[in-house]
């Protein structure tokens, strides 16, 4: 056989044309796919933000919630009782919330602040500059250095703003793993100082940050804050949550759908358009192999190689081309939402499979089909 | 006596010269009908033919007399409706379909009307097809289509593509390909057909002095009377049957 694929790998290389156009196909419509989907992976990834960055195990919330940002207070008692609750190591408010920022040439723009627990600061960021104690300094906050950064004038330490009539003083920059969706900038501050400088209804704490001391007590956890008419999520669990949201409730999953089928659709047809063609120009010379002897199953061989062989090509020039575009989109926009996943990759390989498949089954059927006798016939 | 093989690559498995049968080809009462009904359109009707080794034999008559028919039948490419074809005594047409492929890559030599050659291949990669067919090792198999090439008066043209040649070279290519795995049986239709009459004869004449020998028997089919005279023998056909023999210019 290996001789026989090495005739059909020569015969379609040496057609440069139809080679270089099953390609493109097969390599356009991977890209498409790989882009689109990675796209969806990545604007899903930033929806998370929030929850990546804090980095808690668990979450206690109200079950309305859908999304991080649409946060609904709590009573003061949920965190008492979380806290109290067997199997939690610890348990810590979090604050999180809308304001707006008054810059210092006079315009407003919008920020996430983020209030962590006065205690314990627990889900503090990583800090590039300043130290973590001076947020506990009047009117401390961090802030961090995303791309969004500069909407806020690029602050340095000690810059000062006002935020809903209050002063706020810039103690520490920081990094975060993640950006978030909706382009806003981010502030740290404490609890407390985010409670009182944000306007609030009367329940302010937005989620309770659990540390189970162990995976094993996970379920009990979640069991204990049921019974008090809350869920408690996994970190994994939330950020399914908010994905399902962006998927199912604002059209983002039905679009990126259309576009990954149509991104399909267009590859399909480019691909078995030209090896199809390929095949009815070489079928005469398939049917002259069979009059000498070839055997069925070695054609097919030598078809299903040749259309494997442009499928694993164009998929890897797909690949190659999506991730340069994705890291130089990057380069120029440091929260470009959009992230190669090992799902996108599985899920363009086995849509250019089925391309494949399909492809290669139109020529077999018509390389089957031609009887040597037809050549002899003319 | 000799035995069937299973189609070795090598030819004929003969114990002695004077054991060696010497009937090539062996078809009787062969009939072989397209369509049904109305539409129904006869081809052969009752054919005996008799072949054999050292012999080149021609089957001439119009078009539409059955010729490529009886070709595709004796060469194992058309199944007959009934009657049988025996080649070297073995009945082909009860072979299964992997073994009659197998017969054909190991005992036929295929010269086709149109050359059937493979523009993206080049001219040694076209010979070496049936060795690597065969599952001889791709590089062997180019330097043993070289020397084919050789034989046929091509040498040096083994890198380049079929349409850089004329017809009569591509011609010659298509007989190195058929020739390569040292083929009984020879089988050629038309193979003046797409050449001018010079060049047509001249190919004629290197297959009867070069390829035609006491081991081999090559049938071809042909309209040109001007190879007449490379024949062994001349069967006419006429409206699907054998209705005789043609005289050999002298």
């Amino acid at each position: 056989m290996k001789g026989v694929l090495r005739l059909a790998y020569r015969l379609l290389v040496n057609d440069k044309a139809k080679f270089a156009a099953l390609l493109v196909g097969i390599t356009f419509a991977t890209f498409l796919m790989m882009f689109v989907t990675s796209m969806f992976a990545g604007i899903l990834n930033h929806a998370s933000s929030t929850v990546i960055n804090i980095g808690a195990s668990m979450w206690v919330m109200d079950p309305a919630v859908q999304t991080i940002a649409n946060s609904i207070g709590m009573p003061d008692y949920v965190l008492d009782a979380v806290r109290s609750m067997e199997g939690v190591k610890y348990a810590v408010p979090l604050y999180s919330g809308g304001a707006l920022v008054k810059l210092p040439d006079g315009m407003y723009q919008s920020v996430t602040v983020v209030g962590l627990d006065d205690t314990s600061l627990f889900g503090r960021p990583q800090l590039f500059e300043g130290k973590i104690e001076d947020i506990y300094a009047e009117n401390g906050f961090i802030v961090v250095r995303d791309s969004e950064y500069s909407k806020l004038e690029n602050p340095r330490l000690g810059s000062e703003f006002e935020l809903n009539d209050h002063r706020g003083v810039i103690v520490g920059i920081a990094g975060a793993a993640t950006s978030g969706l909706f382009g806003i900038p981010t502030l740290y501050t404490t609890y407390e100082r985010a409670i009182q400088y944000i306007p609030n209804p009367r329940y302010t704490i937005s989620y309770v940050l659990v540390e189970p001391k162990s995976e094993g007590d996970i379920a009990k956890i979640k069991q204990q804050v049921a019974a008090l008419g809350y869920n408690a999520l996994t970190k994994g669990e939330f950020m399914g949550k908010i994905s399902d949201f962006y998927v199912f409730q604002t059209g983002v999953g039905t679009n990126i759908l259309i576009m990954t089928v149509i991104s399909f659709i267009v590859g399909l047809s480019i691909s078995a358009q030209t090896f199809y063609t390929f095949i009815l120009e070489n079928l005469e010379r398939f049917g002259a192999l069979k009059a000498i002897g070839t055997k069925n199953r070695e054609l097919v061989g030598m078809i299903l190689f040749q259309a494997g062989f442009t499928a694993l090509t164009g998929y890897g020039l797909g690949v190659g081309l999506c991730t340069i575009l994705i890291v130089l989109a990057k380069l120029r926009l440091p929260s470009y939402a959009a992230m190669v996943m090992y799902t996108n990759l599985l899920l363009a390989f086995v849509m250019v499979l089925i391309i494949t498949g399909i492809s290669s089954y139109v020529g077999v059927r018509r390389v089957l089909r031609i009887e040597p006798f037809d050549i002899f016939r003319g | 006596m000799w035995e069937y093989d299973g189609f070795c690559a090598s030819s004929r498995s003969i114990s002695s010269e004077d054991e060696m049968p010497n009937v090539a080809i062996s078809a009787k009462g062969l009939n072989r009908w397209f369509g049904e009904g109305e539409a129904k359109t006869t081809a052969l009707r009752d054919v005996n033919l008799e072949a054999e080794f050292g012999e080149m034999v021609y089957i001439v008559g119009p078009s539409g007399s059955g010729k490529t028919t009886l070709l595709s039948v004796l060469s194992g490419i058309l199944k007959p409706n009934s009657g049988t074809v025996s080649v070297e005594g073995i009945d082909i047409w009860s072979l299964d379909a992997d073994r009659l492929a197998d017969f054909r890559l190991n005992k036929i030599g295929f010269v086709f009307q149109d050359f059937h050659l493979f523009p993206r291949l080049n001219t040694a990669e076209n010979v070496a097809i049936p060795l690597i067919l065969r599952k001889k090792d791709w590089e062997e198999s180019i330097l043993e289509a070289a020397k084919y090439l050789d034989i046929v008066g091509l040498k040096g043209r083994a890198d380049l593509p079929p349409v850089k040649l004329s017809g009569g070279e591509q011609q010659r290519v298509a007989i190195a390909r058929a020739m390569i795995g040292q083929p009984d049986i020879l089988i050629m239709d038309e193979p003046t057909a797409s050449l001018d009459g010079d060049t047509g004869q001249s190919i004629l004449k290197f297959v009867h002095e070069n390829i035609l020998n006491a081991k081999r028997c090559i049938v071809v089919v042909t309209h040109d009377s001007r190879i007449y005279e490379y024949a062994s023998r001349i069967l006419k056909m006429e409206d699907g049957r054998l209705t005789g023999t043609e005289a050999r210019p002298a």
